[in-house]
């Protein structure tokens, strides 16, 4: 007899995805399909892709997606999840994404609490437009903008956007994962489950940030891209919870079924 | 229906998107148009709707990308300034096909300028104003009366066509008073037809997505020609204008908003003294009344527009004449207002000449 021991999740379509090898965004995109398929939400799920690599996420999860201008995701999550409170509302953002372009967005949808998930893929690059520096591009880290190595006095210093998000009141769940071994996949699976989950009970505000590789942009190897991770990443992006919080948390609430009547 | 009320301009129009069925408002403030999230904050929880003061106008617009894209009649109004970090999200929303309503109180530009009403944004909402190829629906309203009642046209054209659609006022019709009688019964946003390419839950149906982008060779160019087959529809369809006296009118005045109604009131003082001035009120911006200017060109060869701007409505006038009589322009601009006296010595200085 044979035994499946491993299948395509359906919280992802069967198009293949294109990313480089080595890549994170892919490992990352299965991890989010297979929560929502073991949660029973896909159908429910409203998922917003970024500008970035993952632009075509909104071909990959296998649930209603939208693509809205770069770095706009939580604003368009808000818009989202206040007229469909009754659905699970994700976005899906990289650094340059979230941490520059659409920081103001992230910062307040984050401390008005909106009931939303952030998946934040950070790879410390602008991995679309060809390996330019990121607000999270660790210092004397080469760039194509910063050839001689991120320097302080030019190009100041990276975001720990886990750490700032953690001094604001609303958020609920706030941690920081990677995904450059088998142990850490699992514990990044664990922290998406509780992040979604978090939202499922209605608790607010959820935010989980994963350091990924970007081998074709570091210039490197898949296996370096690994050692990147470990060796120079998390000793700047210290892994971990950076928030919970027990029960719920009094923040804007939609009631779910005054404005689904009116929709 | 029948009641009539006393209503400040900008507060109209909040109370006609709320009539209209409008459920989700998100914006930022700005002067001329702070009554407009003033009012709704209080009203649309009376309705079961959401308001959102958003940390910008570019957040404000997003959220609206998103609460469209779930089906909601929303909304977003803003000035100059404001207006212009929209457009970021507007060109999203109309290569994504989605029905929007938003309301820009004009005021003094360019930069900063002044909160003066003005007409200045003329070319930004006419032209699309964000990047890429796209048109607004853009209804001009001239009075308090308007103000209330067009929300509801823009919502039915937006969904009709699936397209983003706007009111472009200014400052001086959102501040000021007038009696106003809603020409429309209230809209229960729950008994509109279902939205088949609404975001919600997927139960039962194929999975939806929207977007502006399609990286394949050649189907951007096909999606776009798509719209543009939707925009030629509403070009024959859905213009809109009054004539005034145009049947013996030796010249004609085009003019818009506020200036139109200056433009009225030298009518009237020019007919007493026996000169034949007629008007041309454009009520739709875009799609532009340009077959009825272009038919009146064939008779009246002497043709004004009369606009608070530096000669941009003009421009279009004079597309629509091509050449058939001349086309004057009486311009003021960044707070500048004409008045009936003023553009009445215009008039008589272009008939001598
Ligand atoms: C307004 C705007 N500015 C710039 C761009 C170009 N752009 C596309 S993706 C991107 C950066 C993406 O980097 P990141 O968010 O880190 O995602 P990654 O590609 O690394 O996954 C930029 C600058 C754009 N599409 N829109
Ligand atoms: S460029 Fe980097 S982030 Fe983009 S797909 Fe390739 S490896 Fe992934």
């Amino acid at each position: 007899m044979e035994k499946k021991v491993f299948e395509r999740t359906k919280g992802l379509t069967e198009i293949l995805m294109r990313y480089c090898p080595g890549c994170g965004h892919g490992v990352v995109h299965r991890l989010v399909g297979e929560v929502m398929e073991e949660l029973g939400i896909t159908n429910r799920t409203i998922g917003i892709a970024p500008v970035g690599c993952s632009v075509f996420a909104d071909e990959y999860f296998n649930c209603d997606m939208i693509q809205p201008a770069h770095g706009r995701g939580p604003a368009v999550a808000t818009g989202i999840k206040r007229v469909r409170p009754d659905c699970i509302v994700f976005s899906y953002q990289g650094d340059g994404d979230l941490a520059s372009i659409g920081m103001a967005e992230t910062i307040h949808a984050a401390a008005r609490g909106e009931r939303i998930t952030i998946i934040f893929v950070n790879n410390a690059i602008y991995g679309m437009t060809g390996g330019q520096m990121a607000p999270t591009t660790l210092l004397g880290m080469k760039s194509t903008t910063t050839p001689f190595g991120r320097d302080p006095r030019v190009a100041g210093y990276p975001i720990k956007v886990c750490e700032l998000l953690a001094t604001l009141e609303a958020p609920a769940y706030l941690a920081r994962v990677s995904v450059h071994k088998p142990a850490n996949v699992l514990k990044a699976k664990k922290a998406i489950k509780k992040a979604f989950q978090v939202q499922m009970n209605d608790q607010g505000f959820s935010l989980v940030e994963i350091l990924s590789q970007c081998p074709t942009d570091w210039f490197v190897t898949p296996l370096q891209g690994i050692d990147f991770v470990e060796k120079m990443m998390i000793p700047f992006f210290p892994l971990g919870e950076y928030k919970t919080i027990e029960g719920k948390k009094e923040t804007v609430k939609p009631e779910p079924k005054k404005v689904l009547e009116t929709v | 229906m029948d009641e009539k009320l006393l209503m400040k301009g900008n507060e109209a129009l909040a109370e006609g998107a709320v009539r209209a069925g409008c459920r989700f408002f998100s914006g930022y403030p700005i002067t001329p148009q702070n009554e407009v999230p003033e009012y709704l904050s209080w009203r649309l929880p009376e309705v079961g709707g959401t308001f959102i003061q958003a940390e910008s106008e570019v957040a404000a617009i997003n959220m609206l990308y998103g609460a469209s894209a779930c089906g909601a009649r929303v909304m977003t109004s803003s000035s100059g300034p404001g207006i212009s970090l929209k457009q970021e999200g507007i060109s999203y929303i109309s290569g994504a096909n989605l029905p929007i309503f938003y309301a820009n109180v004009m005021r003094g530009g360019p930069g900063l300028g002044n909160i003066a009403p003005s007409q200045g944004d003329y070319f930004q909402a006419t032209r699309g104003g964000g990047h890429g190829d796209y048109r607004v629906i853009v209804y001009a309203p001239n009075s308090v009366s308007e103000m209330g009642n067009f929300p509801k046209r823009c919502y039915d054209l937006a969904e009709k066509y699936r397209i983003a659609t706007m009111v472009l006022t200014d400052g001086l019709l959102g501040q000021m008073m007038e009696p106003i009688e809603f020409d429309f019964e209230p809209v229960d946003p729950a008994k509109l037809p279902e939205k088949d390419w609404a975001l919600g839950n997927a139960e039962g149906r194929e999975r939806r997505v929207i977007r502006s982008y399609d990286l394949r060779p050649g189907y951007l160019e096909k999606m776009t020609l798509k719209l543009a087959e939707k925009y030629k529809e509403i070009e024959e369809k859905e213009v809109k204008f009054e004539a005034v006296q145009v049947e013996d009118a030796e010249i004609l005045l085009v003019a818009y908003g506020t200036s139109s109604r200056i433009s009225k009131s030298a009518l009237m003082l020019g007919r007493k003294e026996g000169i034949k001035i007629g008007l041309l009120r454009p009520i739709t911006l875009w799609p532009f009344p340009s077959k009825i200017i272009s038919d009146l060109s064939e008779r009246i060869k002497k043709i004004l527009t009369v606009e608070m701007s530096l000669g941009q409505l003009v421009e279009d006038v004079k597309l629509a004449v091509e050449g058939k009589a001349k086309v004057y322009l009486h311009g003021r601009p960044s707070g500048g207002i004409p008045t009936g006296e003023e553009v009445l010595e215009v008039i008589k200085k272009i008939m001598k000449s």
